[in-house]
């Protein structure tokens, strides 16, 4: 690996301000799943929905499952809302997403460089590995990193309604939010989705 | 022998037929000598959406999204990949969630490639210690009725079928070193 000179640049996002603007203003028509550990909270933090399906195991099945509902609904948003450790766990799923490519599909990866759940030990991403440049490698075109707010605001239109996939790195501060836990059981949450969707449980 | 309705007799066109007779249009697969005729015909079926994946957890998830979705799906993969659903297998079980899975095996009967025999030999036990229901099928005349009882199983009463196809089933694979 090639060693940059180039500074970092300032990080000054907080994770939960990027859940609420991603969610904003959702109406109907935009599925969200969130990932294992934070994104579960932040999803909750930004008010419960029958369309919000929070995955708080499997960690590495985020953005899979996503794919399945994106395909499932072709003309409804899917929004995966995910982690850098959670995503690092299954890179190979960018290929299979780049290849299946469904237009309705956002994956966005709160990236804090760390595993906050766990003591904050490094991921992989501060160390050098460009996720936005895995996406762009398995055939993600539509794929960045945003590092603030002017660039989030630019990213939130092709992240709601691009032409998907679209994969957005945000880079956040490595800070932890006020707890907010979303309905535990997946039983609950996926009658709920599914009646939502297709009108029976 | 039995057949579909519509009438096929080979046990891998008797699979798709089960397949579209049951609303199953998500195909989730690795690629696969024991499949590889099925997943020709659900390739070439524009109603289905055929998802080649990069490891079989993928599918696992994906078909968790899809069943979220209103569609009913189908994994496609080979005994030694189940070993890496078991993680993404712990949200069926949690969520009560179907998934029907044909499994091709390897590591069993007359296995000539010893690295397959741990995997092949482990996969009913780590399957069903995971909460999957097996059901599995070493003749070609008990193929459908198999598959379609796994489906109606999965589907019916929303949990997770796996059928094994035997090795006696697809036909063993022999390794013989060029001459």
């Amino acid at each position: 690996m090639t060693t940059t000179t180039q500074a970092k640049p300032q990080i000054s996002l907080a994770r939960r301000d990027v859940v609420n603007q991603l969610v904003a203003d959702r109406g109907n028509d935009l599925m969200c799943l969130s990932g294992i550990g934070s994104p579960c909270w932040d999803l909750a933090a930004s008010g419960d929905h029958p369309m919000n399906f929070y995955l708080n195991g499997a960690m590495g099945s985020a953005a899979a499952i996503g794919l399945g509902l994106a395909l499932a609904q072709p003309k409804k948003r899917m929004l995966v809302i995910t982690g850098d450790g959670e995503l690092l766990m299954s890179l190979g799923i960018l290929a299979t997403i780049g290849v299946a490519a469904p237009k309705n599909l956002s994956v966005v990866v709160l990236d804090n460089e760390i595993y906050l759940e766990t003591g904050a030990q490094p991921t992989h991403t501060g160390r050098g590995v460009d996720l936005t440049a895995v996406a762009r490698a398995c055939g993600i075109r539509n794929a960045e990193t945003v590092y603030s707010q002017a660039e989030l605001e630019a990213a939130l239109p092709k992240i709601r309604k691009g032409d998907g996939p679209v994969f957005t790195v945000v880079k956040i501060l490595p800070e932890k939010a006020k707890l907010v836990i979303p309905p535990l059981e997946a039983t609950y949450t996926k009658h709920r989705m599914r009646e939502a969707l297709t009108g029976k449980p | 022998m039995a057949t579909t309705t519509n009438g096929a007799t080979d046990w891998r066109d008797q699979i798709y037929d089960i397949f579209r007779e049951n609303d199953v249009r998500h195909i989730a697969h690795v690629p696969d000598g024991g499949h590889a005729k099925l997943i020709k015909r659900c390739e070439a079926d524009p109603e289905m959406s055929t998802v080649t994946l990069t490891t079989e957890e993928e599918g696992v998830g994906m078909l968790i999204g899809s069943w979220l979705g209103g569609t009913r799906g189908a994994l496609l993969i080979q005994s030694s990949g189940v070993g890496n659903c078991m993680n993404a297998l712990s949200v069926l079980r949690h969520g009560k969630f179907p998934l029907l899975m044909i499994v091709s095996m390897r590591g069993t009967w007359g296995e000539g490639m010893p690295w397959q025999v741990p995997m092949g030999q482990a996969t009913r036990e780590v399957l069903e210690a995971m909460g999957v229901i097996v059901y599995e099928v070493d003749n070609a005349a008990d193929v459908h009725a198999t598959v379609e009882a796994a489906s109606w199983l999965a589907f019916d009463s929303s949990v997770p079928v796996a059928v094994l196809l035997a090795q006696r089933l697809i036909g063993t694979k022999k390794f013989v070193a060029a001459a």
